[in-house]
């Protein structure tokens, strides 16, 4: 195993063209994945986090387009490899986890079929020794009869159990790193426990980095062990899970947190209304000017609306990007 | 499957009786009769006692509801009654006529096809290209078009200034006289089934499944190979099996333009006659072959999709 981390995104910047104009989407991205590390993206819906993760695997289309940054993967520069040369590492050291689980399947194919297109893509395997294996990666994410499952369709199973054959599929060929995005998002409670702790276990027992992305930030703190802020494209901040819960240092986090209902609280306080962070994201071609996040900030002041906040290093490794950082 | 396949033809039976009692019911309102069609003209004029006699010899004295009853009695025992005409059992004068029709749609169906859907496809997969803009362009051209007017251009480049094919006619029924006729009828579905196709595909590479194939680290061709060609098949053959109607129908002005002796010139020719019974059993075998292909297209539909089978 080298030194390096296994992931490290720097300065990544992906465009969004609109006839002659290119916005940028996201910007000045940057953070490190370490191997076998559980490292979580969290934001509102529409800041960036699943562009940056199709950023990462090389599946952005028309209109987004990375426009600059450095993605660099087990060393090696990732962002201007060939197509060939990205397909080699697609599905097989970097996959990837859908949030729709109902949709993401090819609802014409049965689903062991789906699962052995990984071992013939990139084991060379036959069709017939790709369908055993399909039964042994259907087995591993808990699937009760692997053997006669694989013949099912994907409008015969539950979204729970078909997020559990995008799993088998994501992590078919033991890849070094698992982009989740949002995969619990659409499931039901009960069920979205259940597909946490597979993945947990699967990805700690391969010794598999997961970017788990979600705007669940309950989620995230349970999952991770780093956690990034993302707000209208750009990283605000960057720590560990449990300081950013304890002492969150952008306000847009604080506001996060202090939105998270509690269990319990109307007992305690009486009925009280759930806090939240007045407005929405700004569209990318409306970001206003200093810090995108002013219009929605209770602490801003002059310097927020003229002037872009830096990135401010905190103890422990920790960024944030505010003026007015606790 | 089988079950499928038996509910599908049950399914058929009540439209069948409904499309007999209506045109049934249409060609008991309108006017005229076939006794009276032949002195329409005004050259001729034919004797009341006759023309009497010739409407009760028809059956055209009695109530309709009487006549309606021994009509629906006749095609219980699949009857189709006798030419006011040429006096010979319907059944025959449609078998006769059957097969330059089954030729003729078949044929344009096949230029629409091995035409319209790769058209539909390399546009799709080459969508906003000089080859997109190209092929839609003809589409919607070809949609436009009225076949009596396609049908006369063709027939005078290829017959008239070119010679290279006869204009009209069944001839001795080979291959050069189905050309032109096949070609006129089949425009106008092979632009739908361009349009159709890449508007599916369209839709298709966008979908989700489509991404996780990608992500699973797959070539652009085996996501069309593995993943796509199935999912538009279902979308393209539907349009496939309506469209094959739609020409049945339609062969009716090609068929009178080329002088093609199918089911459609029949059609025309006992309409103008008021050969009732001729026209009737003509409509219900289009309608029955138009029924009995769109059966055929679910089936193909359920035998691609496994979720149709189970709904």
């Amino acid at each position: 195993m080298s030194g390096n981390p296994l992931l490290e995104v720097e300065n990544l910047r992906i465009d969004l063209t609109v006839g002659d104009t290119r916005f940028p989407a996201v910007q000045d991205i940057s953070f490190t994945i370490e191997r076998g590390e559980t490292f979580g993206l969290v934001g509102e819906s529409g800041c960036g986090k699943s562009i940056t993760s199709l950023a990462l695997i090389g599946l952005l289309r028309h209109p987004l387009s990375i426009g600059g940054g450095k993605i660099r993967f087990d060393g090696r520069e990732i962002q201007n490899l060939s197509p060939g040369e990205m397909r080699k590492l697609r599905g097989n050291r970097i996959s990837m986890i859908f949030q729709e689980p109902m949709t993401a399947l090819n609802p014409l194919s049965p689903i062991g079929r789906q699962i052995a297109e990984m071992f013939v893509l990139h084991k060379g395997a036959s069709w017939r020794e790709a369908e055993r294996m399909s039964v042994e990666a259907l087995a591993s994410v808990r699937v009760p009869a692997p053997e006669r499952r694989i013949k099912d369709y994907p409008h015969q199973l539950s979204g729970g159990m078909r997020q559990r054959v995008m799993i088998a599929i994501a992590l078919a060929c033991e890849p070094d790193l698992l982009l989740a995005d949002e995969p619990t998002t659409a499931l039901d409670v009960t069920v979205q426990a259940e597909i946490l702790e597979l993945i947990r276990d699967l990805s700690a027992a391969r010794g598999t980095a997961v970017l788990m992305i979600s705007h669940d930030l309950g989620l995230i703190a349970n999952m991770c062990r780093r956690v990034g802020v993302m707000y209208a494209g750009r990283l605000v901040e960057e720590r560990y899970a449990d300081e950013i819960f304890q002492n969150p240092s952008h306000p847009y986090t604080s506001g996060l947190v202090a939105s998270l209902p509690l269990l319990g609280a109307r007992l305690k306080h009486g009925r009280q209304r759930l806090k939240e962070i007045a407005g929405v994201v700004p569209p990318v071609a409306a970001f206003p000017a200093g810090c995108r996040f002013n219009p929605r900030c209770y602490a801003a002041t002059d310097i927020c609306r003229g002037q872009d906040p830096g990135v401010t290093p905190l103890a422990n490794g920790g960024l944030v990007r505010c003026h007015h950082h606790e | 499957m089988l079950t499928f396949i038996v509910r599908r033809l049950l399914q058929t039976l009540p439209i069948i009786f409904a499309v007999a009692a209506l045109i049934f019911v249409l060609f008991s309102v309108i006017p005229g009769t076939f006794a009276s069609s032949m002195s329409e003209d005004g050259r001729s004029v034919l004797d009341p006692e006759i023309m009497a006699r010739m409407n009760k010899e028809f059956g055209y004295d009695d109530p309709v509801y009487v006549r309606f009853g021994k009509y629906i009695r006749q095609l219980a025992s699949f009857d189709l009654g006798t030419s006011f005409r040429t006096r010979q059992p319907v059944i025959s004068v449609i078998a006769d006529r059957l097969w330059p029709t089954a030729q003729l749609a078949f044929a344009s169906m096949v230029f629409a096809i091995v035409i319209g859907v790769p058209l539909g496809f390399i546009a799709a997969l080459r969508s906003d290209s000089w080859v997109d803009m190209v092929s839609m362009v003809t589409a919607v051209s070809g949609l436009s078009l009225p076949k009596f007017w396609l049908g006369l251009m063709l027939m005078y480049l290829f017959a008239l200034v070119l010679g290279w094919l006869p204009s009209f006619g069944y001839g001795d029924g080979s291959f050069r006289y189905l050309i032109l006729p096949a070609v006129a009828l089949g425009v106008a579905p092979m632009a739908l089934l361009a349009r159709t196709t890449r508007a599916a595909v369209l839709d298709i590479m966008n979908a989700d499944f489509v991404r996780t194939a990608r992500a699973k680290g797959m070539s652009e061709r085996r996501v069309v190979q593995w993943h796509l060609t199935r999912n538009a098949l279902v979308i393209v053959l539907t349009t496939i099996g309506l469209q094959f109607g739609t020409v049945i129908g339609q062969a009716v002005v090609v068929e009178k333009l080329f002088s093609w002796p199918g089911l459609g010139s029949l059609l025309v020719d006992s309409v103008t006659l008021r050969d009732i019974p001729v026209v009737q059993g003509s409509i219900l075998v289009i309608v029955l072959l138009f029924l009995l292909i769109n059966t055929l297209v679910d089936v193909l539909c359920a035998v691609i999709d496994p979720r149709i089978k189970y709904s």
